[in-house]
């Protein structure tokens, strides 16, 4: 693999981990739909963009 | 037993027999060499041994009690694929390049080979391994007691009189080593297994996706119908963060644990490095995997939810997944249900024990029988048995742990929690082989040092707690301390307080482990070969290019036969046939194995037995083998060499430069030289063809004049006879000069009185100085005047220098005065005139060949040859003198030369 491609997924493990991670869950816990707590729609949300996001990255780069 | 259990227990049995139908299909292909497994979705279906029985059921537990509590498990490994892609790829390199057949084996090659090490890694590996086989068991004898229960059945098998988990235990047990101690294989891939396993990924994931759809959709109307009802019933509250009764630390901590987890679990270990077929599978995997996660995560909450709007008990909600249809009167998907979560358990089980067990043979077992001499075991000639036995042993005391730890401690445990202890005790292997990768200056003994830090705090701060929980030991050493010392309570060491405990353990057991490695492996020495592993490990990219260290004597056969007893004699004689096949000829037995055979053997070795096992019988082979101080000092004076070499290259070009410039300089002399000789030459013949043009007009005159008066033919012959003298004249001043120049001439050298010579000289030119009437003044001292010379050669140089005073003195009244007189060491003799003397700039000039002087002076026809004070100079400098011009006290020019006084007058006159 090749070191830029190493590197855009290096940049993307750490996009995602300030996403997942506090403060920023901290930040969406206070979002409510009526009584229905956003926090687990968001993380799936997240967590499903991140992965996209890899695919397409790694994927994209195969055709390079 | 009911009908359904009946039902449930024949699915499993024909479904454990499938498993081992794919598994021998997978072999055979693999034997055939058409690998089905070699693509990156059977790779990633195989790191999917991943999610197990605690996903499969504890998820659901975990979601019900604390909402998105579960979730940082998954989370975890999907942040580390893409975080430690480059790192994972770089310990699949390594271990591709040196055989590396577990994670105890990789920490001890990288330290030193060191079975130290190896064991040290393995012990907490099993230790590890322990409480997460004991959670599978219990999930699948929860299931099957679950689906007895149902129908009124007893949590005791009819007949045979012993618990549940102990026979799930035996069956898995059986086969476990059924399947992964088949046989010893040199590549130590088993790729039946790994299709295997990648098949129960795929069971488990339709499995828990079918109960969740059917959970959704049949007993609820749809996702918004179920969050509907949940708000209603005020359940949603706990899908806020606070609902999963987790501290900011503690999500993070969780988060990377789990990451951790998914590369260093021993299973995990197995599937990511060791059955990896090629590398490049890791690019898409590194995708795919957090997507199978993403995807069999998806109806953990509508399940959790469902079931507790169904009237579920939260303490029970592990077993949800299987109740759920159970209790719906859905019969079959009961059986689905439980046969994912069997197929959970089994993937989890088997990988993880073959992994176990081969690191309990390789790394820890075999190292210690080959050891000890008693045994004798290095000479025996077949081992194959023995490490399969050995594993086999291993297989069962694994499992049987893990039975012993449900008995003891997991009944009252939820399966989550038991998870999370392994994923704590494994992470203790993160700080030795993250650094141990990275940072050379990482030694065995920071590696042993930091690693049992951290198991003992693994084992203080949650593996005590949990015996605590259990009962087995007082509540009061966690609420109070051991022997009331509150600043040790295991879980909130030294005051640390409000964390999850297991947050609290990693925290606590990293920092220690981390710290101690780093600190220990700066103060203490590495042995030469803890250096050089480092260096393969660390620099492996470029190590892989250089050649190999070993040193020592071994025959090949003994080689061979040390591979047969191992490998057994079909993979040893492939191996040989290969080698031979490589280098192009056969091998004999008694011919003396290079280092490149050497290292082989014990590569394919270390695949079988481990790297520190391999060592050792290899080691045992080869006598003389090290590479200690002396191998190393090889080394560097070989590079050493190839510097002097490079140095002495250097100095040949400067000196070969150096030596150009000379001859540059040499032939610019030579040409100039050259050029000095055209001019002589050109000069020569012009001077010869003077007198000569002369003679032969004059000869004209007087062949084509016979009526010619005597007196007039006289005259032309008296010219032409003078002119005759020149010439002869001129020629011999030319073969004296070129005599002389060359070092040809001939000296006769003797003592004589100067005094004697000068007077000599003056009768031979009296001639001329009568006919031109000049006035002759001669001071000779009475005294001896005794020199080293050629006489004539001086008389010569005398008459030359009258003959010269005598040329330019005026006619008449012209004056010549010759002087003799001692000054100092040397005689000195000097000739004086009265003619128009020398101008300065022009006193040096007179010494070189040609330069007349009278053709600038006057009008008469030069007489000299332009050689006689050139051929002076010559003679005077060769018996040590000097000669110059000066001015005279006459009005004109003073020749002078010098001659050294000669001292020893006795000695060369005898």
């Amino acid at each position: 693999m090749s070191e830029p491609r190493l590197a855009r997924l290096l940049a993307l493990a750490l996009v995602a981990l300030v996403l997942l991670n506090f403060p920023m869950l901290a930040v969406i816990d206070r979002l409510a739909l009526g009584g229905l707590p956003l926090l687990p729609f968001y993380l799936f949300l997240a967590w499903g963009a991140v992965i996209a996001i890899a695919a397409w990255s790694i994927e994209r780069a195969d055709g390079e | 037993m009911g009908s359904l259990a009946s039902a449930a227990v024949l699915v499993s049995l024909l479904y454990l027999a499938l498993l081992f139908a794919i598994a021998s299909w997978g072999d055979r292909r693999a034997e055939a060499g058409r690998s089905v497994i070699a693509n990156p979705y059977v790779y990633t279906l195989s790191l999917a041994v991943y999610c197990t029985a605690w996903t499969y059921f504890g998820s659901v537990g975990v979601a019900a009690a604390q909402g998105v509590g579960f979730l940082p498990v998954y989370l975890g490994p999907t942040l580390l694929a893409f975080l430690f892609l480059g790192v994972v790829r770089k310990i699949l390199v390594i271990t591709k390049a040196y055989g590396i057949t577990s994670i105890a084996d990789f920490a001890s090659a990288r330290y030193g080979k060191s079975g130290t090490v190896a064991g040290l890694v393995t012990i907490v590996a099993l230790v590890g391994s322990i409480p997460y086989i004991s959670l599978q068991l219990k999930a699948v004898a929860t299931g099957i007691e679950l689906l007895i229960g149902h129908e009124g059945g007893r949590a005791v098998l009819p007949g045979i009189g012993a618990d549940t988990a102990l026979i799930v235990a035996l069956v898995l047990a059986v086969f476990s080593i059924l399947f992964g101690t088949r046989h010893i294989d040199a590549t130590e891939h088993h790729q039946g297994m790994v299709l295997a396993i990648a098949f129960e990924s795929i069971v488990k994931l339709v499995c828990f996706l079918a109960v969740g759809v059917f959970v959704t959709w049949t007993l609820f109307g749809g996702p918004f119908d179920l969050l509907a009802r949940a708000e209603e019933a005020g359940l949603t509250e706990r899908l806020a963060f606070e609902g999963t009764r987790l501290g900011a630390a503690d999500w993070f901590v969780l988060t990377l644990l789990s990451g951790l987890a998914a590369l260093l679990l021993p299973r995990q270990f197995q599937v990511v490095v060791i059955e990896n077929l090629d590398i490049r599978h890791l690019e898409r995997a590194s995708w795919l995997f957090p997507l199978y996660l993403f995807v069999i995560n998806l109806f953990v909450l509508p399940i959790a939810f469902g079931g507790l709007l169904l009237g579920g008990d939260v303490r029970e909600a592990d077993s949800f997944v299987l109740a759920l249809p159970l209790v719906h009167g859905q019969g079959w998907l009961a059986i689905l249900a439980f046969l994912g979560g069997l197929s959970a358990a089994t993937a989890m089980v088997i990988v993880e024990t073959v992994a176990v067990s081969t690191m309990i043979s390789n790394d820890l077992v075999m190292p210690i029988l080959l050891r000890v001499r008693a045994l004798g075991l290095a000479e025996k000639p077949d081992l194959t048995r023995l490490i399969l036995g050995v594993r086999r042993a291993g297989i069962v005391l694994a499992i049987l742990g893990g039975y012993l730890f449900f008995h003891g401690v997991g009944e009252a445990m939820g399966l989550v929690s038991i998870g999370y202890i392994a994923f704590a005790g494994v992470a203790q292997f993160a700080p030795l082989l993250l650094l141990g990768i990275t940072w050379k200056g990482a030694n065995r003994n920071g590696a042993v040092a930091g690693l049992l830090a951290g198991f003992a705090l693994w084992l203080y701060t949650l593996v005590l707690p949990s015996f605590v929980t259990a009962g087995v030991l007082p509540t009061s050493l966690v609420t109070e301390g051991p022997f009331g010392f509150d600043l040790l309570r295991p879980t909130a060491l030294f005051g640390l307080e409000g964390l999850n405990p297991v947050a609290h353990c990693a925290i606590w057991s990293l920092a220690v482990n981390t710290g101690l490695l780093v600190l220990v492996s700066l103060s203490t020495r590495a042995s030469d070969l803890e250096r050089l592993q480092a260096i393969l490990f660390v620099d492996v990219e470029e190590s892989r290019r250089t050649p190999r260290l070993w040193r020592g004597e071994a025959k090949v056969g003994a080689l061979e036969e040390l591979l047969v007893r191992f490998l057994g004699r079909p993979a040893a004689e492939a191996i040989w046939r290969a080698e031979e096949a490589r280098r192009g000829r056969p091998l004999a037995p008694d011919e003396p194995a290079d280092a490149g055979l050497v290292e082989r053997a014990e590569r394919q070795l270390a695949r079988a037995i481990g790297a520190a096992s391999a060592r050792a019988v290899v080691a045992s082979t080869v006598r003389g083998e090290t590479i200690g101080p002396d191998a190393l000092m090889e080394i560097l004076d070989e590079t050493q060499k190839v510097l002097e070499y490079s140095r002495r290259l250097e100095q040949k070009s400067q000196e070969l430069e150096a030596a150009t410039a000379e001859l540059r300089r040499a032939n610019e002399r030579l040409r100039e030289l050259d050029r000095l000789k055209d001019d002589f030459l050109a000069t020569v013949s012009h001077e010869l063809r003077t007198p000569l043009t002369s003679i032969r007009s004059f000869s004209e005159i007087l062949l084509d004049n016979p009526e010619l008066d005597e007196a007039e033919r006289a005259h032309f012959l008296r010219i032409i006879t003078s002119e005759s003298e020149r010439l002869t004249r001129l020629i011999n001043d030319v073969l004296d000069l070129s005599k002389i120049e060359s070092g040809r001439m001939h000296w006769q050298v003797g003592l004589a009185d100067l005094g004697e010579l000068v007077a000599a000289a003056i009768r031979a030119g009296e001639g001329i100085f009568a006919e031109k009437g000049v006035a002759l003044e001669v001071a000779i001292p009475a005294e001896a005047t005794p020199v080293v010379c050629d006489r004539d050669r001086i008389v010569q140089v005398v008459l030359n220098l009258l003959s010269n005073a005598c040329k330019f003195v005026p006619s008449p009244g012209g004056r010549v005065r010759v002087e003799l007189r001692r000054r100092g060491g040397v005689f000195e003799v000097r000739v004086e005139d009265n003619g128009p003397g020398v101008p300065p700039a022009h006193r040096e000039a007179v010494f070189e060949k040609f330069h007349q002087l009278t053709g600038d002076l006057n009008t008469q026809k030069p007489t000299g040859t332009g050689l006689g004070l050139t051929i002076s100079r010559q003679i005077v400098e060769r018996f040590g003198g000097r000669i110059w011009v000066e001015d005279s006290s006459l009005g004109g020019a003073a020749l002078c030369f010098t001659l050294p006084v000669a001292e020893e007058v006795g000695a060369l006159a005898a």
